[in-house]
C-alpha cells in the first residue's frame, strides 16, 4: 500500500547515549511482549474472559512514539492497544486486573482489553470499534490547540481502519484546522481476517498528501527509526500545531483475536515472522554493539518478576459488584 | 410574580442559553455546520460568532460522525462542547460517536471521567421537508444507557434545560422541535437552569392526564380547550426530559385523574409512549380506570406532500377523540 518497501540496515556500533536509549527501548518493548505472552497464557487458561487482540510484533511503534509524549499529551488507542497503553505508562496491576474483569481493574472490570483507559496518563481509551478513536483524538487535538499549550494528541489506528469513512473525515478536519494530531498507522498488513490490499485500494501517503498532511514511512522493525521519526515530527507539531501521518510497517504475529487459528494465513508467512521481529532485531543490534547479554537477561528477569507480581495481585483481587457498576451509568457532580 | 417578563422566540431563548453558558464558562465551545457567520440554518446561533469569535464558535465541515467524535475528544480534554446536528435525521451518521463512545465513557472506563457534551438537534415535521428531514428519533437515544435526552416545549424551558444540559457531566441529546423556533413565549430574564429529569404540570385538570413533550404540547393544549367545552378537564404533563423521565410526577397525576393518554409526534410503535404506558400499567395499575391510550405518528416514513403530512401528524382532533374514548 505504501511506496516504500521495508528495509533493514546493518547494525552499527552505538554511542553511549544510543546504548542508553536502546536498552530502555528494549526494556519497554520486552515488557509489552512479556505482558502479552502472559495474557496469551492467562487467556488459554480461562483467566481472561471475552476477546483479546495481541500486538506481538508491533511493540516498536508505541515505544518509539511514546518516548516523546508526556502525560499532558493524549492518545486514543485501538482494540490491539495493550502496547500503546503500556508504553504511555499504565501500571501493570490495574492493567492485568482489568483484563481479568476484577474490581481493582483500571476500569473496575467494566471495560476489559478492548475498552481500557487511563485518564491519569492521558490515555483516552481503547476502542472496540475500528477507527473509533480517530475522531476522539482529533477532538482532543482541537482542545490542545484551543488551550494554546504545546500538547499533542496521537490517534493510533491500524491499516484496517483506512477504509472507514471516519478516517477521511478526521484527516480532512485536522488539515482544515491545523490540529496537532499525530495519526500513527500500525500497518500489519491485515484487517482482521483479510489482507489490506483486498480492503483498501488507496495509498496512505498519497491520501495524506491529498489533504496537504505531511507523511512519513518507517519500518517498524527498527524502534530506532520509529523514535527518530517521532521525535522530529512531534517536536515540529509542538512548535506549530499541524497534523501528521506516520505509517509504520509491522507484522502481526498472532491472530486477529487470541484463539484465532489463522487458517486464512499462509504457512510461509507465519514461518518467516521472526525475521521481522523488532525485539530480536534490537537485541542483535545491542549484542553486536557490545552490550553484555547478561544486562538484557537481567532486564528480562526483572520484568518477569514485575509481571508475576502484578498477575498474582490482580488474580487475588475481588470481583466487581453489579450494584456499584449500575450506579455509575451516569456521572454525578 | 416574575420580573422583566417579555416575549422571546424559542430559537432565541436557545441562543441566549448558549451565550450565557459561554460567558459563564470559557470551556463551552460550539461546533456545527454553518453555525458561525451563517448563524445556523434556523438562526439559533446568530450573533454568537461575532460575540465569541472563531475559537469558540466553530463551523464544522459536513462530517457528522467526526463532529460528535470531535466533541467527545474535546470533552475528554477539558472542554464542554455543544455540537449542533442540523437535522435529527443526520444523527444516523454520528451514531458511533453517540452510542458506542459518548454514552459508554463514564461507565465503561470505571467512572474515571465523563463526557460532558451536548448534541443539539431539531426534530419533527410540519415543514414538508420529507422523510429525511422530519423524523423524531428521540426514543433511540432514550434506549441507550448513558445518554440523557431532553426536549423542551417553550422558551423558558429551552433556556433553563439547555443551561442545565451544558453543566451536566453526561452526554445530553437536546432535541428542539423545529416548528417551535419562531414561536414566541413568555420569558423571564431571571430564568434559572431547570433540573434535568423534572416534568412540568402544564395544565392542571382532574379528568384525564395527557403526557407529552416538545412541540406536541400545542396539540394537547388545543384539545384541552376543546374538551373543556364538553366539561372534560385535562391535566397536561410536559415531560421536558425524556431520559431520565419524571415517573413520580406522571404517577401523581394518574393517581388524581385515573386516566392516561400519551402523545408524541414520533412514530407510536416502540416510542417514548410505549415505555411510559408499560411503566404506568405496572406501578399505576390500581389507579387506572380505563385503558392507556397512545397517540403518535403512524408506522410510515414522514411523507412529503402537505396532503399526506397533515394526515400523518398527530393533531388536537386526534387527542380529543382519544380522550373522549376513555373518559365518556
Amino acid at each position: 500500500m505504501s511506496d516504500e518497501t521495508p528495509t533493514s540496515v546493518p547494525p552499527e556500533p552505538l554511542t553511549f547515549s544510543e546504548s542508553e536509549l536502546f536498552i530502555d527501548c528494549y526494556r519497554l518493548m520486552k515488557r509489552i511482549r512479556m505482558v502479552e505472552e502472559r495474557l496469551s497464557a492467562l487467556f488459554a487458561d480461562g483467566a481472561i474472559p471475552g476477546f483479546i487482540h495481541l500486538s506481538i510484533g508491533q511493540e516498536s511503534v508505541p515505544v518509539g512514539v511514546s518516548r516523546h509524549l508526556t502525560n499532558s499529551d493524549t492518545i486514543a488507542i485501538t482494540h490491539r492497544g495493550h502496547g500503546q497503553a503500556l508504553a504511555k505508562g499504565m501500571d501493570l496491576t490495574p492493567f492485568f486486573a482489568e483484563m481479568m474483569g476484577k474490581q481493582d481493574g483500571i476500569c473496575k472490570g467494566r471495560g476489559g482489553s478492548m475498552h481500557i483507559a487511563d485518564s491519569s496518563i492521558g490515555m483516552l481509551g481503547a476502542n472496540g470499534i475500528v477507527g473509533g478513536g480517530l475522531s476522539i483524538a482529533t477532538g482532543s487535538a482541537l482542545a490542545h490547540k484551543l488551550d494554546g499549550a504545546n500538547h499533542i494528541a496521537v490517534a493510533y489506528f491500524g491499516d484496517g481502519a483506512l477504509a472507514e469513512g471516519i478516517f477521511h473525515e478526521c484527516l480532512n478536519l485536522s488539515a482544515l484546522w491545523s490540529l496537532p494530531c499525530l495519526f500513527v498507522c500500525e500497518n500489519n498488513g491485515w484487517g482482521e481476517f483479510s489482507k489490506t490490499d483486498q480492503q483498501f485500494r488507496g495509498n496512505l501517503k498519497k491520501l495524506a498528501k491529498a489533504f496537504g498532511v505531511s507523511y512519513q514511512f518507517v519500518d517498524g522493525i527498527d524502534v530506532g527509526a520509529v523514535t527518530d521519526a517521532s521525535e522530529s515530527i512531534i517536536l515540529a507539531m509542538r512548535k506549530k500545531p499541524h497534523p501528521y501521518v506516520l505509517e509504520c510497517k509491522v507484522e502481526r504475529f498472532h491472530g486477529h483475536f487470541e484463539g484465532d487459528p489463522q487458517k486464512y494465513r499462509e504457512e510461509s508467512d507465519l514461518a518467516t515472522l521472526e525475521e521481522r521481529d523488532p525485539i530480536i532485531y534490537l537485541r542483535e543490534k545491542l549484542i553486536r554493539a557490545g552490550i553484555a547479554p547478561a544486562i538484557l537477561e537481567d532486564i528480562e528477569s526483572r520484568l518477569a518478576q514485575e509481571i508475576e507480581q502484578a498477575v498474582a495481585s490482580a488474580l487475588a483481587g475481588p470481583n466487581p459488584e453489579f450494584t456499584t457498576a449500575k450506579s455509575e451509568v451516569y456521572a454525578h457532580e | 410574580m416574575r420580573m422583566n417578563s417579555e416575549s422571546v422566540r424559542f430559537g432565541q431563548a436557545i441562543g441566549r442559553a448558549l451565550a450565557d453558558a459561554m460567558i459563564e464558562d470559557d470551556r463551552v465551545i460550539l461546533l456545527g455546520e454553518d453555525i458561525a457567520a451563517a448563524g445556523g440554518p434556523f438562526g439559533v446561533t446568530r450573533g454568537l460568532h461575532a460575540q465569541f469569535g472563531s475559537q469558540r464558535v466553530l463551523d464544522f465541515p459536513i462530517s457528522e460522525a467526526a463532529l460528535v467524535g470531535t466533541a467527545l475528544g474535546a470533552a475528554l480534554t477539558g472542554y464542554k462542547p455543544v455540537a449542533e446536528i442540523m437535522f435529527m435525521d443526520f444523527c444516523t451518521l454520528a451514531m458511533d460517536a453517540l452510542v458506542n463512545q459518548s454514552a459508554k465513557t463514564h461507565f465503561m472506563f470505571g467512572g474515571q471521567n465523563s463526557a460532558p457534551l451536548v448534541v443539539r438537534t431539531p426534530h419533527g415535521g410540519g415543514l414538508n421537508a420529507g422523510a429525511q428531514h422530519s423524523q423524531c428519533l428521540e426514543a433511540w437515544f432514550a434506549h441507550i444507557p448513558g445518554l440523557i435526552v431532553v426536549c423542551p416545549s417553550n422558551s423558558e424551558d429551552a433556556y433553563g434545560l439547555l443551561r442545565a444540559a451544558i453543566t451536566d457531566p453526561n452526554p445530553v441529546v437536546f432535541v428542539e422541535n423545529k416548528t417551535l423556533y419562531a414561536k414566541k413565549y413568555a420569558f423571564s430574564e431571571s430564568q434559572q437552569p431547570i433540573s434535568l429529569g423534572s416534568a412540568r404540570v402544564a395544565r392542571v385538570g382532574k379528568d384525564v392526564t395527557v403526557v407529552t413533550y416538545g412541540g406536541a404540547i400545542h396539540w394537547a393544549e388545543a384539545a384541552a380547550v376543546e374538551l373543556a367545552e364538553d366539561e372534560i378537564d385535562c391535566e397536561i404533563i410536559d415531560l421536558r426530559t425524556l431520559q431520565p423521565w419524571d415517573e413520580a410526577t406522571v404517577l401523581t397525576s394518574l393517581t388524581k385523574t385515573h386516566r392516561l393518554v400519551i402523545l408524541h409526534e414520533a412514530v407510536e410503535s416502540f416510542g417514548i409512549g410505549a415505555e411510559i404506558a408499560a411503566r404506568m400499567a405496572d406501578i399505576g395499575f390500581d389507579e387506572l380506570d380505563a385503558p392507556i391510550r397512545r397517540i403518535g405518528a403512524p408506522y410510515t416514513p414522514v411523507p412529503y406532500s402537505p396532503a399526506l403530512e397533515s394526515e400523518y401528524a398527530p393533531s388536537a382532533a386526534k387527542v380529543t377523540a382519544s380522550v373522549k374514548e376513555i373518559v365518556l
